[in-house]
């Protein structure tokens, strides 16, 4: 799903203690958003097998939230952007 | 009206009444008012290219940072980051203003291709995905005003037919059903190979 760059090993040092944090984006359930619609949301926009998107929709439906994608900041941030554009109710944030 | 079904090769068609099509137009409409930024009759419209409208948005320069007051708009463009405000707002300033935009053309595409006087609709995989973001904002509208939770059917069977709330939920009912008969319908003939939009 992410571009995936050959990983190089960065100098780890006291400046940059959380670089290697991933970053998450969050779908939070909703009372209106249909099943069947966050399903066909998340195969159109992460392209993942309906099996797949299908137990992610029931992990926001059942537990409140699910953690639909992780990489760069940057990238969660742009999958907010178009989740929020599907009126899904989506955050970003690092992980801990 | 005659739900949404699969069009070979993709998209979907439906049949509709006047009175739904017209329903669906004031609905619609109501949300192209509500994300519209206050300035937008000056902006470019969506004829103009892409390099165009960045250079509109670097001209307006950032949105707001604060989430809307108003709980509908609050949902329809919510924060992108909980529990932060500092990268909430940096998130809204360089985000919203094209979500704003991205609700209006999508709400815009819906219009164009529902006929005035209701009847056959043929949406191809495009404008179909318009119409899902469009119904949708409409539903999460309805919603927040209607204060629906996942108990909604029970909500709507404690109301008297005379309260006033009782045609917001029959129409919030039937929009669900309507984007439902959407979804199942172009799940039949998914987009190959699935894409970012």
């Amino acid at each position: 799903m992410s571009t995936a760059p050959a990983e190089v090993d960065l100098p780890r040092s006291a400046d940059n203690p959380v670089s290697d944090k991933p970053w998450v984006t969050i779908v939070w359930n909703d009372p209106v958003n249909l099943m069947s619609y966050v399903t066909y949301v998340f195969q159109h926009v992460f392209g993942y097998p309906k099996k797949k998107a299908t137990k992610l929709m029931l992990d926001v439906h059942h537990k409140g939230k699910a953690v639909v994608a992780a990489g760069a900041r940057e990238a969660m941030e742009r999958n907010v952007e178009i989740l929020h554009g599907y009126g899904l109710w989506a955050t970003v944030k690092q992980d801990k | 009206m005659e739900p949404f079904r699969s069009v070979r090769g993709g998209g979907a068609r439906a049949w509709l009444a006047a009175a739904e099509a017209s329903l669906l137009r004031s609905l619609v409409s109501q949300i192209m008012a509500l994300v519209e930024p206050e300035d937008f009759e000056d902006r470019p419209g969506p004829e103009l290219d892409d390099e165009l409208a960045a250079l509109e948005a670097m001209v307006h320069g950032p949105g707001a940072d604060q989430p809307p007051e108003d709980p509908v708009l609050a949902r329809l463009l919510p924060d992108g980051y909980r529990d932060d405000p500092a990268a909430a707002g940096e998130f809204r300033k360089y985000t919203e203003p094209a979500l704003r935009s991205a609700k209006h053309q999508a709400a815009q595409e819906m219009l164009d291709t529902l006929p005035d006087a209701g009847g056959r609709i043929q949406l191809t995989q495009d404008q179909a995905l318009s119409w899902l973001k469009a119904l949708n904002d409409v539903r999460l509208a309805l919603g927040v005003r209607l204060g629906v939770t996942e108990d909604f059917e029970q909500q709507w069977g404690r109301l008297k037919p005379d309260d006033p709330q009782w045609t917001a939920f029959e129409v919030y009912a039937w929009l669900g059903a309507v984007q439902e008969s959407l979804v199942q319908a172009l799940h039949l003939y998914p987009r190959s190979p699935p894409g970012r939009l």
